[in-house]
């Protein structure tokens, strides 16, 4: 190539011709989302592509078949979830259900589900205890809460985020577009429960630990520099499944269901129990309810 | 036994639960042995089912045949005298328990799985209860997850 010697920098005339061809070469193959328009404005066809383009990168980069879907919302379901405080006994079982269920980052670890333990007769969020490690649990004295995306109706993270990466979609979940996440973490910050976590390495997942049944915007594999949460198992519960943190719960605390379907248990769960929701003073509205089933125990 | 396998739970439609455990255990059916041992409704330590406690459950009020039948070795008895199978259990707690019992049967007790809005598989009493002992026992947690140290730092540092 000839080069521009006083100055050791490509010439102008070099510079243009690359810049051409970089932009046909993108353009005509292989790298079409660079020109593609936001996910909840392509047509069907164009998310078709989209899901194959990713389809054939997987292939490549983990030498498995993953399937990735986008399997819409369904008509009339507006997803809620409940947690019995009177039965979590803090075992972590849904952590890492969770774990190998959505191809999180395993070396450089991300979890989306965080369980705190508190002290019994006491409700102090700042004294909670996430590292805790004893030889068995419950343990005298302690109630556990674990806390994952409360799925809010008035989400601050999808308010904040400078280019509409993240939103709401009409089943209630709160969903991370990651091919267009620019990482800047504003939603990380604005989020009141810690449920967002942002992918600061290239994510490290064994090929043999990969979950291969995918959705789009939910546990299809991350790269660098995006964020990702919780996303009720988006993959498994507009299939009309439970989500793999309640089919994983020892004691049955965790329960899920349609807030509009009123033969539901989540419904009756809000209309015989005593729920609160996690900082409910902040209007956030979220769709994750505590609950005791029992009293105080 | 194939047949068991989904046997309806008729309290809900399109809901379907797991055959009882005891199905598994070596000493089914009970008649097996039973059938040829006089009842004995003596209170006393037991010589061969050494395994079962029943200290924690009531001890006062319980003995073996309150809830499984004398007659019919293979069935529970109810309070009425009604004989129920090993599959209908909840009936049997759901005397005492009746509370629990209904939040079991709206899905808010015990453990549901498969589909929210089609086919729930159900978990009946006695797959996550030890019927004689029913409180659970301690168990072990998972690993807590790890710090940044541990983690992310560690890795950048590791890399110069």
């Amino acid at each position: 190539m000839e080069k521009d010697q006083s100055r050791g920098l490509i010439s102008r005339r070099d510079f243009l011709r690359m810049t051409a061809l970089g932009i046909a070469a993108l353009s005509g193959g292989g790298c079409g989302d660079l020109w593609r328009d936001r996910f909840q404005e392509m047509s069907p066809e164009e998310i078709q592509d989209l899901l194959k383009r990713w389809e054939e990168r997987y292939k490549k980069r983990y030498g498995v078949d993953i399937r990735v879907k986008a399997t819409g919302p369904m008509e009339g379901v507006l997803f809620g979830y409940a947690l019995d405080l009177s039965r979590c006994i803090g075992c972590r079982r849904c952590v890492y259900a969770c774990v190998r269920e959505n191809n999180p980052s395993r070396d450089v670890q991300i979890q989306w589900i965080r369980v705190l333990r508190l002290k019994k007769g006491e409700f102090r969020l700042e004294d909670s205890e996430h590292y805790y490690n004893p030889e068995s649990v419950p343990e005298e004295g302690y109630f556990y809460m674990p806390v994952q995306c409360q799925q809010c109706e008035r989400p601050p993270c999808v308010k904040v985020c400078p280019v509409k990466a993240t939103w709401k979609e009409p089943d209630g979940i709160i969903v991370v577009d990651y091919d267009w996440c620019i990482g800047c973490r504003t939603c990380m910050a604005a989020c009141p429960y810690r449920a967002r976590k942002f992918n600061w390495r290239e994510p490290a997942l064994p090929k043999e630990e990969i979950n291969p049944d995918t959705h789009y915007l939910g546990n299809r594999p991350r790269v660098k520099g995006v964020v990702e949460k919780c996303t009720f198992c988006i993959q498994r519960t507009r299939e009309g499944r439970y989500p793999a943190c309640v089919e994983a719960c020892p004691v049955g605390a965790r329960k899920f269901g349609n807030l509009l379907d009123p033969g539901s248990e989540i419904r009756y769960i809000l209309e015989n129990f005593r729920v609160f929701r996690l900082k409910e003073e902040l209007n956030t509205e979220p769709k994750f309810f505590y609950f005791f089933s029992l009293g105080w125990a | 036994m194939l047949l068991l396998l989904f046997l309806p739970f008729n309290a809900v439609a399109g809901v379907v639960t797991e055959p009882p455990p005891i199905f598994r255990s070596e000493n089914y059916p009970c008649s097996t042995c039973h059938e040829a041992m006089s009842p004995n409704i003596e209170r006393r330590p037991l010589q061969y089912h050494q395994e079962i406690d029943i200290s924690a459950h009531a001890e006062d009020l319980f003995w073996c045949l309150n809830c499984h039948d004398m007659e019919e070795r293979d069935k529970l008895r109810l309070i009425n005298g009604e004989k129920v199978g090993f599959e209908e259990v909840y009936r049997l707690c759901g005397q005492c328990h009746g509370s629990i019992y209904k939040d079991w049967t709206a899905g808010t007790h015990g453990k549901r799985m498969g589909y929210w809005n089609g086919r729930k598989r159900y978990l009946l009493c006695t797959h996550c209860h030890n019927p004689h002992r029913p409180r659970f026992m301690p168990i072990t947690p998972e690993p807590p997850p790890l710090r940044p140290e541990e983690t992310l730092w560690k890795k950048i540092r590791a890399e110069g």
